[in-house]
């Protein structure tokens, strides 16, 4: 069944009518998404309301029953979550994954790291570590994140600096999307301001992002629009600059129908259930 | 797209995409060059090839040399430490395939049994056959044992430990059976040549105490500056953390397993060269050898931490301690208490440490 749509090219990304169950348990049940470029998008929700499996399904981590993503308009498949990175959507897992007794540098190019040109690099395999350090500290000074030095183990640094090296290398590879799943979660009051006004600059780089959180305030301090999620799948989405937060909560526990917002969507909503 | 453009420049390269992207990389690596000098932090010295503390094992080993100095008259002179070198090539070799194990958090309870196996099969080929045949053979029944450990652990997520220890048992019984209990002289130059060398005076360097340290120059090497080795380590460190990036946590799991068996052959050799006979009942302990001198040296049992350097000067504070007690004419009972408490010892710091550092 292909579905009769067309994507809409001027949005990062974009998904229609994904749906996943385990057994007899519904993960998402038609859910539409839709990312402009260069927007910071908040996606709320109950717990249990699926966001972690639609934001699993956007990174590639789970693949959908049914229902279709689009990157930059045109359809995708992703298979595996280096398939989502291959076409430049990077994720920050909510665990962190960094390696905690490896330094800045080897976490940024973990997994993709560089080698000396030439023999040395072709025959020998020899890490060029000085061009990494160059451009680990070039990233994080882009992007305004201080630490003492980028040779030290992640281990040294405190929870946000951490959480800033993890959101720096998202936004060091991600050439379209960075998402990030509770990025402040553990974070204190000053780290939590340190980590929104990083992302902040992520966008100013010309970046998307997905921003998955649980509070409100922050929520409102920072996104450009807010994807409700409710019973897997899209309540609303609507603007912090029309919808106060008490309706945004309402949206989300089901107290307010959602059609009672404002929709700040940009692009028709897909295909209709299943 | 001004910014875009700009961040694009400094953004890292992925080394798949480069390929599609050629033309632009040219460009990048320009603009990196060309970028300000880098801040202060980028320029301390490069940490040497061995970057972590193997300061604790090196002491330890300087205050082993010391007491012996000072309690006996024969320690301490070249011929002896030419000794100790040589004493050490066989429990040396077969730690570097066990470090490597260990920084993946694994454990190798097989790895002597597999090294006898090189032997014998090596040894009994080589009775009535080529040498050059016999000696490949080892190599390969080295590998293929330890590559079966590879696969049962990486790809079938069995315990190190439990599939180690079946190994072993299967492994020391099979070399039984396939020798029938008999042991091998070995006359072939080839499979004995690491026991020989130059000798100056007293002091012979024997061409297996030179592979011991070219082995452990070449995995330092391998682990310390390839990407390989950065994710041996982060494996070791958190594997979701690892897989997360993309690393292939299997893959390199098994690697470092196959390539275990590499040095568990080469021990094989070095104990050809050591002792001229494959014998099947030989290195009964040289797993429990193997992994004091891999703890000894600083490579933590939780994985992630440590390297050959380390495993280099453990393996000579094991085989020092012996060779010194021998000297001062203590039973070798005792010797085996005191390796045994070293461990401990060891194990005991790295609990401790370990604790301190995890969160």
């Amino acid at each position: 069944m292909t579905p009769v749509f067309a994507a809409d090219p001027s949005l990062a990304m974009q998904a229609i009518g994904l749906t996943k169950h385990y057994g007899q348990v519904v993960g998402m049940e038609g859910a539409d998404f839709e990312l402009a470029r260069g927007e910071i998008l908040a996606v709320v929700g109950d717990n249990g309301a699926g966001k972690s499996t639609l934001i699993k399904a956007l990174a590639g981590a789970l693949i959908p029953d049914s229902g279709q993503v689009y990157v930059d308009g045109e359809p995708v498949r992703f298979s595996s979550p280096l398939d989502a990175r291959l076409v430049g959507i990077e994720t920050v897992y909510q665990e962190l994954a960094l390696a905690t007794q490896l330094d800045i540098t080897q976490n940024m190019f973990l997994g993709r790291e560089m080698r000396k040109p030439g023999v040395l690099g072709s025959v020998l395999r020899q890490l060029d570590k000085k061009r990494m350090r160059q451009q680990a500290a070039e990233q994080m000074h882009n992007l305004g994140i201080r630490v003492q030095s980028i040779r030290q183990a992640i281990e040294t640094l405190s929870g946000g600096q951490r959480q800033a090296v993890a959101v720096a290398r998202a936004a060091a590879w991600g050439r379209k999307v960075v998402i990030l799943d509770e990025p402040t979660a553990a974070l204190g009051v000053r780290e939590t301001h340190q980590v929104l006004d990083l992302i902040r600059r992520v966008r100013e780089h010309g970046l998307s992002v997905v921003l998955i959180s649980h509070s409100m305030p922050e929520v409102f301090a920072i996104a450009d629009r807010i994807h409700i999620h409710r019973l897997g799948r899209r309540a609303a989405i609507v603007s912090p600059k029309t919808t106060v937060m008490s309706d945004v909560v309402a949206v989300m526990t089901g107290a307010l129908p959602s059609d009672a917002v404002v929709s700040a969507a940009l692009a028709p909503a897909g295909a209709p259930d299943f | 797209m001004g910014t875009r453009e700009l961040l694009g420049q400094v953004r890292m390269q992925d080394p798949e995409l480069t390929v599609a992207t050629a033309p632009q990389s040219d460009s990048t690596e320009g603009a990196v060059a060309a970028a300000a000098a880098p801040p202060a932090s980028l320029q301390r010295p490069t940490r040497s090839l061995f970057a972590y503390p193997i300061t604790g094992p090196l002491f330890a080993l300087i205050v082993i040399f010391v007491v012996f100095s000072l309690t006996t008259s024969t320690f301490m002179n070249a011929g002896n430490i030419s000794l100790i070198a040589q004493q050490s090539v066989v429990i040396g070799t077969l730690a570097l395939g066990q470090t490597l194990i260990i920084l993946v958090s694994g454990i190798d309870l097989a790895d002597g049994a597999i090294m006898v196996l090189g032997t014998v099969v090596a040894g009994s080929i080589a009775s009535h056959g080529d040498a050059v045949l016999a000696m490949a053979l080892g190599f390969v029944a080295c590998i293929v044992v330890a590559s079966i450990n590879g696969l049962v652990i990486a790809r079938f997520r069995l315990p190190p430990f439990i599939a180690t220890l079946g190994m072993f048992t299967i492994i020391a019984a099979a070399a039984r059976l396939y020798s029938q209990s008999r042991s091998f002289p070995v006359t072939s130059d080839l499979l004995s040549v690491l026991g020989s060398g130059p000798e100056f005076g007293t002091v012979a360097v024997t061409y297996g105490t030179m592979l011991w340290v070219a082995l452990t120059l070449v995995l330092g090497y391998a682990l310390n500056e390839t990407p390989w080795g950065v994710r041996v380590y982060a494996i070791g460190n958190s594997p979701i953390a690892a897989r997360l990036n993309g690393v292939n946590v299997t893959r390199v799991v098994f690697s470092v397993y196959a390539l275990a068996g590499v040095f568990y052959a080469f021990a094989a050799w070095q104990a050809l060269g050591r002792t001229p006979i494959a014998d099947p009942s030989g290195y009964q302990i040289a797993n429990l050898d193997s992994i004091t001198a891999v703890v000894i040296g600083g490579t933590s049992l939780f994985g992630g931490r440590g390297g050959v350097a380390g495993t280099f000067i453990g393996t000579l504070i094991v085989v020092a301690l012996k060779n010194g007690l021998t000297q001062a004419g203590i039973d070798s009972l005792y010797q085996q208490i005191a390796t045994g408490a070293l461990v401990m010892l060891a194990v005991g710091a790295d609990q401790y440490l370990g604790r301190g550092h995890r969160a």
